[in-house]
């Protein structure tokens, strides 16, 4: 039986697909067999993030109105055997993620894998909704900026009020705050919210935080995710979130302004 | 909960049994009785909810009679097997004594299985409380969806038991709006900004406030709030309210206050 991990924020470009793509990877690395689904219809990020955009035939939503069967929709991800990804349409309407419809799609990927995760587009519409509605755990990714802490605030009263574990009264969904794009300069400069403050207002357990990095971007547009690039900063602290989430425990890092040494100044790295 | 504000019940048998003229009296009197609302005819459904619920408080509803609210499915076709629901419900300790706001057919089943009919008032909607300011869109959550909530059995106001309060152990969160009808309100975790707490008495935060309080809002001008820690973006009492733009004053601020009305003026004061 899977887990369904839903990685939501409220707020739009935080981090999710990022997030999404970097612990499905680091799932399946460790053995998991593990389904990525892209929740944003019309957008379809993911495919491209897990560089995979070229061999989408079918969709989420061609499996859910049964135009096509979940084992041709999943694409198989070209660095991990054991990880699947589902992507989004491209053009649908949202209405198309019914409750019944992703239902049955996840009853369906539960027997076979054992992590499935959901990446949520922003906003607390249909496709947001649905991606959180089945959840058993939850990422909840937030810069860390005044604006990025309300809306995960909102998104929190939402997966305790309106998910299935809340609506069936079974155990509340497992929460995990990830702050992402932490620059601990500006931080330090007061132009940032710290890393207490967001929990502070929050109050759910921290599970990561991955620093700003340049290199992100890079990955992204190469089609690879960030976790695979593991001398980076933002590589090695998603690494460290999937291993504190399968239970090991971690110091937190990458906290402090990066004080460049002389030999790194010298050679500009 | 089943606080009967009249003594009468105990003549029900006049001290001389032996008087055969007078061995019953019948009396009207008035009680004040939880009711239970249901919104599913799922009966696994609202006993899984049920158990959750009475976990909160579970000392508080052993043995209180019920009424059984059926507004919410009165149109569901399903029939809702009313034998096994008082079942359920006695598994719980709960004493279920009657029914209302149903339709013929769920009172004839009901009525077979032992519970009285309630006709006496429709349930109305509780005094509206307005929030006096609504810059925010609508909540989309709303946290008062609890299954049980209470409210008269009959008509009369002054029934309302002497410690009617409400409280929320957990966070209550940006959209999410809490009210406590008839009673006081008691938080033992933040209440965020972009949330609302609503009281007609007085409201306690033990924890920060950030959102906006608003008590005695059925205009009881002797209500209060008190919290933890200060940093809300409005207070009111009984109408009296304060925007608090770019949070509080430095003075109040993370303090411990309480808020309260003197005259006409809104007073926030620190606790010590
Ligand atoms: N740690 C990071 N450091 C630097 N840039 C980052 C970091 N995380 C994400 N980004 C960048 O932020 C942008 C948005 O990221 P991403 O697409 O993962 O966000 P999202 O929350 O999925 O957005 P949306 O709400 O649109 O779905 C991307 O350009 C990504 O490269
Ligand atoms: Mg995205």
């Amino acid at each position: 039986m899977a887990t369904i991990i839903v990685v939501t924020s409220g707020k739009g470009g935080v981090g999710k697909t990022t997030t999404s793509a970097s612990v499905s990877t680091g799932l399946a690395k460790r053995g998991f067999k593990t389904a990525v689904i892209d929740f944003d219809v019309g957008l379809r990020n993911l495919d491209l993030v897990m560089g995979c955009e070229r061999r989408v035939v079918y969709d989420f939503v061609n499996v859910i109105q049964n135009e096509a069967l979940l084992k041709q929709a999943l694409i198989r991800d070209k660095h991990c055997d054991n990880l699947f990804i589902l992507p989004a349409s491209q053009t649908r309407d949202k209405e198309a993620l019914s409750k019944e419809g992703v239902g049955r799609v996840l009853d369906e990927l539960r027997d076979s894998f054992d992590y499935i995760v959901c990446d949520s587009p922003a906003g607390i519409e249909q496709g947001a909704l649905m991606a959180l509605y089945f959840a058993d755990e939850a990422f909840i990714v937030t810069n860390p900026e005044v604006s990025s802490v309300r809306d995960s605030d909102r998104i929190l009263g939402i997966l305790q009020a309106r998910s299935k574990r809340a609506e069936t009264g079974s155990t509340p969904i497992k929460e995990h705050l990830l702050v992402t794009r932490y620059s601990p300069r500006r931080v330090e400069a007061g132009e940032m919210l710290s890393l207490k403050d967001v929990q502070d207002l929050l109050g759910i357990p921290l599970i990561g935080v991955i620093p700003e990095s340049e290199v992100v971007l890079q990955a992204s547009n190469s089609g690879v995710p960030v976790i695979h690039f593991d001398q980076s900063p933002s590589g090695q602290a998603y690494d460290d979130v999937v291993a504190r989430f399968l239970g090991e425990s971690r110091p937190m890092r990458f906290l402090e302004p990066e004080r460049k040494n002389f030999l790194r100044r010298l050679f500009g790295t | 909960m089943p606080r009967s504000d009249t003594k009468d019940t105990q003549d029900l048998f006049p001290a001389e049994p032996h008087a055969h003229e007078s061995a019953i009296e019948l009396r009207g009197s008035v009680f004040t009785l939880s009711v239970l609302r249901i919104h599913s005819n799922e009966l696994d459904v609202i006993e899984s909810q049920l158990v959750k619920r009475l976990s909160k408080s579970p000392q508080f509803f052993v043995n209180a009679p019920i009424v059984v609210d059926l507004e919410s499915v009165r149109d569901i076709p399903a029939a809702l097997d009313f034998h096994r629901f008082v079942v359920l419900l006695r598994a719980r300790h709960l004493f279920p004594v009657g029914v209302q706001n149903g339709s013929a057919l769920q009172y004839e089943a009901a009525m077979a299985a032992g519970l009285a009919v309630l006709k006496g008032r429709a349930m109305k909607e509780p005094p509206a409380i307005t929030p006096l300011i609504s810059s925010q869109p609508d909540p989309i959550v709303s946290a008062d969806t609890e299954a049980v909530s209470q409210t008269q059995a009959a008509p009369d106001d002054r029934a309302t038991p002497a410690s009617n309060t409400k409280i929320v152990q957990q966070a209550i969160r940006s959209g999410q709006r809490v009210m406590a009808r008839n009673s006081d309100l008691i938080v033992l975790a933040a209440v965020n900004a972009g949330a609302e707490i609503i009281a007609e008495g007085n409201i306690h935060v033990y924890a920060p406030l950030r959102g906006r309080a608003l008590a005695g809002v059925s205009g009881d001008t002797q209500a209060r709030i008190f919290c933890h820690q200060f940093e809300a973006e409005l207070v009111a009492i009984a109408g009296n309210y304060r925007v608090f733009d770019d949070g509080p004053p430095k003075e109040l601020r993370g303090k411990a206050v309480q808020v309260f009305l003197d005259g006409e003026q809104l007073i926030v004061a620190p606790l010590d």
